[in-house]
């Protein structure tokens, strides 16, 4: 069995989050980047299924040279090789693009990733690479078994739980607690080093979107506690000083 | 020590007599992407599975939660970093294991009991230990299936540890030691498998340390101490009843005991300062955040001028040690190195490369202890009324911070031994202390040199009034050495006063010298916070300096010779105005804006 993992390199959800070049671009300066938390989720599957099933884990990573060392905490998690296209990650369509040509030339019987990336939460990924390689996608999935040519999945939907099988190939945008998430041990990570990771040019695609500017939300207002006896007062300044009513 | 073909063999407590080049030492800001992979899995150890249920193992309800922590680190190769690879662990260098010592040092009760069983519970086996005992007990020692504990401690016999009264006699067929006595404040007692014991052998001068495992019998303890911190780290008193051991689990020589527990300890009381540094960085963050987020009068407390000051100086504190401390570390691995391409074998290597830097480790373990004292402190009072409520996390950092001025001996034992080594260094002739103190005793007496052109070059200031600290260290160390002579030793007021000269010294030296090095990668715009921190610190250890110093030569000097030395302190101790506040306001406004430490 062949599982392609694809992470994103994305800001800890603790990071400030700033703009530069006229708001535009993203300010890196003293962000700390991990590996998408629902990308963690379905590399632990992927080396759960490894070690259960006997598989080969290949991670992948459309990105620029900053983030290897996100893909090599990959490795150390317990991936056997990693590929990078080495790209700015511009939009969900020109990850795709490249996702989808690193597994046409793999052909790989899984091909997992989170739900959502936690930087931009597009969310289309899956959908996109599943669309361009002709393959079922099932997103988002929260358990994966697979039995013989089969992925036995649950899947969460409004109100319930969907129970969804299919045939390998196929594509998955999987989230907790889909496995149990993993943190590197010291063999892991002393044997990433060794562990091959190819760095791959990305195939040319239409520019799709173009980032006009960003802007942050509005901070939050203050909050004031009105007594719960006192109705008027809060008519009253919901009245006079919100001018809502 | 050999010289290796790269850098020039730093010898140990030699920074108060040489200037040390900024490319000479190592830098945190050098760590290796697989060494900050590593400090990052601890840090998520720490953070997924220790801090969730730190409550629970104060509560000490459940006795087996510690020690499947300790199985979970165990699963991670936490516990096995200093090992060799040849006995299941990962014989990472010193620094790297300093580093995941920090990395663990913010995880409270377990950060004790990790660093008890890697450190004093393993290091004597693996340092010490011959080869079938190091075949046996390492590999499981590594991996968590034993933990071990270290009783050296009696209630008779804290500090003055070869005071010791357990008694090891051989059984009349040879082959086994009987142990009997009472050992206290035994960490990781409660569900330790393998026990360092150290025990008297006949009239021995010294004593002698046995591998003995629980299952040997005789062995019966008391209930959990009730402790002021760490409540959830085992802490007990044992008794050894006939406690039969094999003779093979003599641990190196009888009467090598105490040299054992020495140069082990020279080992746990750096990683000490290493885990204080943890335990710092976890505060001054969650300090900075309450101070981001708590607002009176309209806006953030971390706005006010008063918590700024607390911050930044949480902040250069932290940094300082930090600096100190990677310094130390690198320098014992490079006299490992030198010492293996030598010929020596590794464990003597090691044992022999920490003692070296032996000075540098007890100051670090005072100067680690007492910063995090200092931030803990803060810390609650950055938090208000919420820093005394057991419900917000300043309280237990406050309470668990205590201990670390305690064990690996107190920090007034330390204080003691760093002047006690330096001075039989010099006594031995292994530093040569005494050319450059008489140098400053004919520089007193000759008129100040105030024609040379001011060098105006980033630091150079800064380094003239480190050169001149340790000229006051040299001076006052000098004087008191000649007037007291074999009394110094029971003057111990002056010898506390002359450590903290040392320490002072050595932190602010080390300080300047990461940035001045950091400044040469990344250029001055670039650390212009990491300059206002090193000269924020130097200028504390100045004032120090020159209270302590004051203070010792009040107490041994008199007339002319007073009259002389004071004039000296005051003139090496002299330092430009410096806007202190406004340097404190920029590198508490970074920490601030980026709600963590920075560095
Ligand atoms: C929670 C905890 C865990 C511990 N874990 C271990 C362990 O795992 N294994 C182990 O063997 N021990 C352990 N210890 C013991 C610890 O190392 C000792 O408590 C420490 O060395 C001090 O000894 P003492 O308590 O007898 O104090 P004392 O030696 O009685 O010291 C009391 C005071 O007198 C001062 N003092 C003592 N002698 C001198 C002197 N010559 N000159 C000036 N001042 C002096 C000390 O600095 C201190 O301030 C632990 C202690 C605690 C509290």
């Amino acid at each position: 069995m062949k599982i392609l993992v694809c992470i994103s390199h994305v800001p800890d959800t603790t990071s400030k989050i700033a703009f530069t070049d006229n708001n535009t671009k993203f300010d890196t300066s003293g962000v700390q980047f991990v590996i998408g938390p629902y990308d963690d989720y379905a590399l632990a599957r992927a080396v759960e299924l490894k070690a259960s099933h006997g598989a080969s884990v290949t991670v992948l990573n459309v990105g620029e040279a900053s983030t290897e060392p996100t893909i090599r905490k990959a490795l150390a998690i317990g991936a056997d090789e990693a590929i990078r296209v080495n790209a700015f990650p511009s939009d969900s369509h020109f990850v795709a693009s490249q996702i989808a040509e690193v597994a046409k030339q793999g052909s790989y019987d899984l091909i997992l990733m989170g739900r959502e990336s936690i930087d931009f939460n597009g969310g289309m990924v899956h959908g996109m690479v599943a669309e361009m390689l002709g393959m079922p996608s099932v997103s988002p999935v929260m358990r994966l078994d697979i039995e013989g040519d089969l992925a036995k999945m649950s899947r969460e939907i409004e109100g319930g739980h969907e129970e969804v099988e299919v045939k390998l190939p196929f594509v998955a945008g999987c989230q907790e607690p889909i496995a149990e998430w993993k943190i590197p041990n010291m063999r892991g990570i002393m044997s990433a080093r060794t562990k091959p990771l190819n760095v791959l040019e990305p195939v040319e695609v239409g520019e799709f979107s173009v980032v006009e500017n960003y802007e942050l939300p509005p901070a939050k207002g203050e909050v004031r506690m009105v007594d719960a006896d006192n109705v008027e007062e809060l008519v009253r300044l919901l009245k006079e000083e919100a001018k809502v009513l | 020590m050999e010289m290796t073909d790269k850098k020039r063999a730093i010898k140990g407590g030699e920074f108060l007599i040489r200037e040390t080049e900024a490319k000479e030492v190592f830098i945190p800001e050098e760590w290796t992407e697989e060494q900050k992979m590593i400090a990052n899995t601890c840090d998520e150890f720490i953070e997924h599975e220790v801090h969730p249920v730190v409550e629970e193992l104060d509560s000490h309800k459940n006795p087996d939660l510690m020690p499947q922590l300790m199985d979970k680190a165990g699963e991670l190769g936490l516990l096995g970093t200093s090992v060799p690879e040849q006995f299941g662990g990962f014989g990472m260098d010193f620094n790297t294991s300093m580093l995941v010592s920090e990395a663990t040092g913010g995880g409270h009760s377990f950060a004790v009991a990790i660093s008890a069983h890697t450190g004093i519970g393993t290091l004597p086996i693996l340092y010490y230990g011959n080869e079938e005992q190091k075949a046996k007990y390492l590999p499981k020692l590594a991996t968590g299936e034993w933990k071990a504990a270290y009783c050296l401690t009696e209630p008779d016999s804290g500090s003055d540890a070869n005071a010791a009264k357990t008694k090891a006699e051989l059984t009349e067929d040879g082959k086994h030691y009987l142990i009997n006595g009472q050992k206290m404040w035994i960490t990781n007692g409660g569900f330790a498998e393998v026990f360092i014991v150290f025990a008297r052998i006949e009239d021995d001068k010294y004593l002698t340390a046995f591998i003995v495992e629980k299952g040997f019998g005789g062995i019966t303890m008391n209930e959990e101490e009730q402790k002021m911190g760490i409540k959830g780290s085992s802490t007990r008193q044992i008794f050894f009843n006939d406690c039969k051991v094999p003779v093979e689990n003599m641990l190196s020589e009888r009467q090598n005991g105490f040299k054992i527990a020495v140069n082990i300890l020279n080992i746990g009381r750096i990683k000490l300062g290493a885990a204080a540094v943890g335990a710092s960085k976890k505060t001054l963050q969650r300090a900075t955040t309450y101070a981001n987020e708590r607002k009176q009068f309209g806006t953030s407390i971390s706005s006010f001028g008063a918590i700024k000051y607390k911050i930044a100086e949480m902040t250069t504190k932290l940094f300082a040690t930090e600096s100190a401390l990677y310094r130390a570390g690198q320098n014992i691995d490079d006299a490992y190195d030198a010492l293996i391409a030598g010929g020596m074998d590794e464990a003597k290597a090691k044992l022999k490369a920490a003692e070296e830097f032996a000075i540098e480790c007890a100051i670090l373990k005072v100067h680690g202890s007492e910063t995090l004292d200092y931030v803990v402190d803060e810390g609650v009072q950055i938090y208000g009324g919420m820093g005394f409520s057991a419900e917000a996390p300043m309280e237990r950092a406050y309470r668990d911070a205590r201990i670390n001025r305690i064990f690996e001996g107190t920090n007034e034992i330390n204080r003691m031994l760093m002047i006690d080594m330096l001075l039989k260094r010099a006594m031995k002739g292994q530093l040569d202390v005494m050319k450059p103190a008489m140098a400053v005793a004919k520089e007193l007496t000759s008129i100040p040199d105030f024609g040379a052109a001011e060098d105006t070059s980033l630091f150079a200031q800064e380094k003239k009034v480190l050169k001149n600290l340790k000229k006051s260290g040299l001076m006052i160390a000098g004087a008191a050495a000649q007037r007291l002579m074999t009394r110094l030793k029971d003057e111990q007021e002056i010898l506390m006063n002359l450590a903290d000269m040392l320490i002072e010294v050595y932190v602010a030296e080390s300080t300047l010298l990461r940035v001045e090095k950091l400044v040469g990668v990344k250029g001055e715009e670039a650390c212009a916070t990491h300059i206002d921190m090193a000269r924020i610190y130097l200028y504390h250890a100045v004032d120090k300096i020159n209270s302590v110093g004051k203070e010792a030569i009040y107490a041994f000097a008199q007339g002319d010779e007073e009259r002389m030395l004071l004039m000296g302190l005051k003139r090496f101790t002299k330092v430009n105005p410096f806007n202190l506040k406004e340097a404190r306001r920029r590198v508490a406004d970074l920490v601030i804006a980026e709600n963590q430490y920075p560095f």
